[in-house]
């Protein structure tokens, strides 16, 4: 939420053309960075945060006051060393960490814009960071990268702009969004929607939060980012504080406790509004559509070096629609590598400590960073 | 192994577009790498070995060849490398077409079964040949289809597939193969090493 912490932020003054064909203006990008840019400007990263990220990557989130989401990933002596790489990572459009957002405060109303708030899409969100890189002057990113729909990012930002990224690597991610994955996202909407309090998404304005609805949202789509094993190992048929069943309907079991946990601590951190309209971003997302049903063209131009990575047991961006990325990137002869990690923790193994996953990305960006120096000297 | 690499080497152009098929570790993408030419790709099966190469920096995608030869583009890459892979395989001939594809010019190396010394094994002992080169026993060998040079030499005559240059190996002796010296060379050489095209 957008809570009176010191976030950097710049204001986007150019105008931004939304897919949805409105235009913004003179909006605020929320950003991070950690370590330190170097003089020739060529050891820059920008990561992609996933649907309920921000831009607190690495170090102690100072609104959660917990470690950034990619503390595994990214900061000193991590795969993603801060002491050698300066690592940028910003806030989305349409979240709700100080970008602009729907609980953006509308200066002429002095009420948040709610579900004024245009329909945004992962383009718009890539092209708006884009601004935020052009801002911070840095010609060419060593490398982009992100996990979930920080991959999708990955994937849009090279179709984009394809001579400002050495190296891509989108994780556990796709090129569009199953019916599998809408139909998650929608049942979290319609968990908001149906919430009394949400008031067509204007709740602020009553001093309301639909925070059931949310929570809710949450404890589905956390369902979906773990593994039928992983639950089964973690939870089994455990019961939570007590020897037998209570015969009632409160938190008997210890999976019950944990889902009612997780999403009591989301209300606490993510607003409504933007969980609607990130999902409908991710839903919209399907990049062989803009480039007339062939994922390949989207490349067609980049001389970006990709590294694509998914794991086993991850059945909401599943092997397979990783792959079709790297089939797309083969078939015109681009330069990808791609390996998928064994581990039963789910989606969400690129935000946990995988250690395999960890070595093999760390190895192969340092690997990578030298190469590509060298090759420069 | 050192001698394999180098032959290898000696084949390939510099500064070519080249795949290695069945790349295991990457020690040969990276002698290539080091000698050769920076534009090298790799596809293995193990994702251990996959995390390995990548750990490396080299580029290398997890995949069976008998499947995901596919998806690259025909002739996409000048030259593509089988080094002593070729028997792992379910369908050997269809790998052959499928590299025969993608690559200008392919490089098969074949651990020769027609080598004396493997020959002997099962005369006189009446076992399945365990060698230096073939380390296997019969039952977890991972070598479905065993080869002869001269069986290979045979096949590419059979399904015209040009020979541009077929070389033997035994310990670190190089000889050329030809149609005059290949019973011989069948019998005196650990592994044959041939450059074709379609």
């Amino acid at each position: 939420m957008n809570k009176n912490i010191d976030t950097k932020k710049i204001i986007i003054s150019n105008p931004l053309k939304l897919d949805c064909g409105k235009e913004i203006n003179n909006f605020p990008i929320a950003y991070e960075t950690y370590g330190e840019l170097n003089s020739e400007k060529s050891n820059a990263i920008l990561v992609f945060h996933a649907l309920t990220g921000d831009q607190y990557v690495s170090g102690k989130n100072p609104i959660t006051n917990k470690d950034g989401w990619w503390s595994y990933v990214v900061g000193e002596n991590k795969p993603i060393d801060t002491n050698k790489f300066f690592v940028i990572c910003a806030n989305v459009i349409g979240g709700c960490m100080g970008s602009y957002g729907p609980s953006t405060i509308n200066e002429s109303t002095g009420k948040q814009i709610g579900t004024d708030f245009p329909i945004i899409t992962i383009n718009d969100m890539v092209n708006a960071q884009y601004e935020l890189i052009k801002y911070l002057e840095i010609e060419k990113l060593f490398a982009v990268v992100g996990g979930s729909m920080g991959g999708m990012q990955v994937l849009q930002f090279v179709a984009n702009f394809p001579d400002k990224a050495k190296l891509a690597i989108p994780i556990a991610c796709t090129s569009s969004h199953s019916a599998q994955n809408i139909a998650f996202n929608e049942l979290g909407r319609q968990a908001i929607m149906a919430d009394s309090k949400w008031e067509n998404g204007f709740y602020s304005n009553y001093k309301l939060n639909p925070d059931k609805g949310l929570a809710v949202a949450r404890m589905a789509a956390h369902i979906t980012y773990l593994s039928e094993k992983g639950l089964q190992e973690k939870f089994g048929r455990k019961l939570q504080d007590r020897d037998s069943l209570r015969y009632g309907f409160e938190a008997d079991f210890q999976i019950e406790s944990y889902l009612r946990y997780q999403g009591s601590v989301f209300v606490d951190r993510f607003d409504a509004n933007s969980y609607l309209y990130i999902t409908r971003a991710m839903d919209y997302f399907d990049l062989s559509k803009q480039y007339k049903g062939n994922l390949s063209d989207a490349f067609k131009e980049t001389k970006t070096k990709f590294f694509v990575i998914s794991f086993t047991s991850d059945w909401l961006y599943p092997t397979s629609e990783n792959r079709e990325i790297v089939i797309a990137l083969n078939s015109i002869g681009a330069d990808v590598g791609f390996v998928e990690i064994e581990s039963d923790k789910g989606h969400d193994s690129f935000l946990l400590d995988v250690p395999s996953f960890l070595k093999t990305l760390g190895d192969y960006i340092n690997s990578t960073y030298k190469v590509i120096n060298e090759r420069r000297i | 192994m050192k001698e394999e690499f180098n032959i290898i080497s000696n084949l390939i152009e510099k500064n070519t577009r080249v795949l290695d098929v069945g790349c295991g570790n990457g020690d040969l993408m990276k002698f290539l790498q080091e000698n050769k030419t920076k534009d090298i790709r790799g596809l293995e099966i193990s994702k251990e070995k996959v995390q390995n190469c990548l750990s490396k920096g080299l580029t290398v995608i997890e995949g069976n060849a008998e499947s995901d030869l596919k998806q690259f583009p025909k002739s996409s890459f000048d030259y593509v490398i089988l080094s002593q892979t070729l028997q792992a395989f379910l369908n050997p001939e269809l790998v052959i077409n499928e590299l025969l594809k993608v690559g200008k010019k392919v490089i098969v190396t074949i651990p020769n079964f027609g080598y004396w010394r493997v020959r002997l094994q099962l005369l006189f002992k009446g076992t399945m040949p365990v060698t230096e080169n073939l380390p296997h026993e019969w039952y977890n060998t991972p070598n479905l289809h065993m080869c002869t040079i001269k069986d290979f030499y045979n096949f590419c005559s059979s399904k015209n597939i040009k020979i541009f240059k077929s070389i033997a190996l035994k310990k670190s002796r190089i000889s050329e193969i030809n149609k005059s010296n290949l019973n011989y060379k069948n019998l005196d050489s650990h592994l044959g090493i041939f450059l074709i095209e379609s």
